[in-house]
């Protein structure tokens, strides 16, 4: 598989504080990546200086194997970070042409793209006419323009409403099935759960884990149970090889966590052969925000 | 080279305030020529600028080259601006991320400048040309090209203000402060001049390295080499001469800060974090 980017031992100071830490990961191409961690972490920092707007204190990178330096990688790299960023009096396309014009990519593009992030019929008027969902469409219209080997977004849905919100994701979520690599830093777990196939979690700038999301936490899930008959199921529960421990959550659910691989159905079947009928069966993992939590926590 | 000077030339297109500024700019380059044409009645007399001899070919490039360098600071305004304005929207974060590298930026900034002073040198040379061919009492091929050298100082002293200009803007982020910091530097270098007229005289050189003073050197004022004038000073002294060339020093001395300004507004900002 090949490597879009390396980053090795990449430290970045600011006076006495380390906002990066010796971080060190890989990105391959065609994997959907997102970068976690709370406010403050160093993600944005980190995008910062392998995009070139951020000088490292140590450590280095590499863009594509080392084949080109940073500036002429960065032009087969579509990025945005924090806040849409163009030229106020400017229309939409010609803030576009002028990506084009530094990245030498042909202005036929430019409808492309704004088709897909469904900006065309507002490509004349000037960028601070838009609203800032608009804004950061643009952003991604310009970002897509050079039709990039990787997409790099950072916290993308920031201080949107709950329709831009839904509008960028969306879109991600249709750039990611075309088989493009994304890079997605974000606080906000659900949206990295949504899309992300590998995480990098990050806290005060050192790496807590990188790699697939499912490994994130390796356990078989849980179930969660509810019945009017509660202390046969509970006792039941205790016997029963399969299952590890259980908790008894709010609202009478329990929580039964999974010793090994277990069918739904076969604990339902035995429950019901032992006359506790079941009003609540769900199995499922862990979400994002519990097992990062977790994992945060244990540092 | 065309890439960058082609960036830098649609941001300045689309940029509303850059190109009012300029408008201004080359409407009033255009208007004070005309305005010296112009006939003034005082009661019985008539008065006309243009008969004072100051349209006469070769002294019309030194009068004119002179003149409108004042109108420089309308473009000055429009230099800062548009690198502060980079700051402000971000934009400059933007470009390099979209792949510029800092080197480049700088560059296309360079290439603005010198368009900005190309195209304003190439309007004093033809609105020149065109006041010096209605009014002057010469007109003969040699006469009307000679010290050109005028010409080209003009274009220097405004690629050296404009790259001081370039180096503030990115210095200090902000146009207000900028242009600010100019008028500091302008207040500086005329507290220096004093001091070492009345109490250093021997040091008498370094003025010739002001940064400012050095611009200004490049053209010398042109009134004492009016006829009228300048026969009303050697009558008072005999031993009135005075040198109006274009001086090989000062030339060098503005090449040098032009350089110095660019080549450090580029060290700066590789040195940032932005």
């Amino acid at each position: 598989m090949k490597t879009i980017l390396k980053l090795r031992e990449l430290t970045k100071k600011f006076g006495s504080l380390t906002a990066v830490d010796a971080l060190t990961f890989n990105i391959q191409k065609g994997n959907v990546y997102g970068i976690l961690g709370p406010n403050g972490s160093g993600k944005s920092t980190t995008l910062g200086m392998v995009l070139n707007v951020v000088n490292p204190s140590s450590g280095s990178f590499e863009w594509f194997d080392g084949e080109m330096n940073t500036h002429e990688a960065l032009k087969k790299v579509g990025a945005i970070i924090e806040s849409p960023n163009f030229y106020p009096s400017m229309s939409a396309e010609d803030n576009l042409k002028l990506v084009c014009k530094i990245k030498g990519v042909e202005y036929s593009r430019i409808d492309v793209v704004l088709e897909i992030v469904n900006l065309h019929d507002r490509k004349k008027d000037h960028f601070s006419s838009y609203s800032l969902g608009m804004k950061q469409r643009l952003a991604i219209a310009s970002a897509l323009l050079n039709d990039p080997e990787i997409l790099i977004l950072d916290e993308p849905t920031n201080g949107l409403d709950p329709q831009g919100i839904h509008q960028i994701r969306e879109i991600i979520k249709r750039i990611a099935a075309e088989g493009m690599t994304i890079l997605l830093a974000s606080h906000l777990l659900d949206e990295v759960e949504k899309v992300c196939s590998h995480v990098v979690v990050i806290r005060n700038g050192k790496k807590l884990y990188s790699g697939p999301v499912d490994e994130l936490n390796a356990t078989h899930g849980f179930f969660e149970l509810k019945s009017e008959h509660k202390d046969e199921l509970k006792s039941f529960l205790e016997t029963h090889s399969a299952i590890e421990r259980y908790d008894e959550a709010d609202n009478d659910l329990i929580k039964a966590i999974l010793a090994q691989p277990y069918e739904a159905k076969l604990i339902n079947k035995e429950c019901f052969e032992k006359g506790i009928l079941l009003t609540h069966l769900v199995k499922r993992k862990e979400t994002l925000e519990e097992q990062f939590l977790k994992l945060t926590k244990n540092q | 080279m065309k890439r960058l000077f082609l960036i830098e030339f649609h941001k300045l297109k689309n940029n509303k305030a850059a190109k009012i500024l300029s408008l201004i700019y080359f409407i009033l380059f255009s208007a004070i020529a005309l305005f010296a044409s112009i006939k003034f009645n005082f009661g019985s007399i008539d008065f006309r600028l243009a008969d004072q001899g100051i349209f006469n070919f070769p002294f019309i490039w030194h009068f004119n080259a002179y003149f409108v360098a004042f109108l420089k600071l309308f473009l000055a305004v429009v230099i800062v601006s548009m690198v502060s304005s980079e700051y402000t929207n971000r934009t400059l974060k933007q470009n390099l991320i979209d792949g510029l590298s800092k080197k480049e930026f700088i560059l296309s900034k360079f290439y603005g400048v010198l368009g900005f002073a190309l195209a304003s040198t190439l309007l004093l040379f033809i609105v020149s040309l065109i006041l010096g061919l209605i009014f002057s009492d010469y007109d003969e091929f040699n006469i009307v090209f000679s010290d050109l050298e005028y010409i080209f100082a003009y274009f220097l002293k405004l690629v050296g203000f404009f790259s001081l200009c370039l180096f503030f803007g990115i210095l200090l982020k902000r146009s207000a402060f900028a242009l600010g910091f100019l008028f500091l530097l302008w207040i500086f270098e005329g507290i220096v001049q004093l001091f070492v007229k009345f109490q250093a005289e021997s040091l008498d050189f370094i003025l010739n390295f002001l940064p400012l003073q050095s611009m200004s050197n490049l053209i010398i004022e042109p009134f004492t080499r009016l006829g009228i004038v300048k026969s009303a000073a050697t009558q008072l002294n005999s031993e009135f001469t005075k040198s109006y060339d274009v001086e090989w020093s000062a030339i060098l001395i503005v090449m040098g800060w032009s350089f110095i300004f660019v080549y450090s507004s580029w060290k700066l900002l590789q040195k940032r974090d932005l």
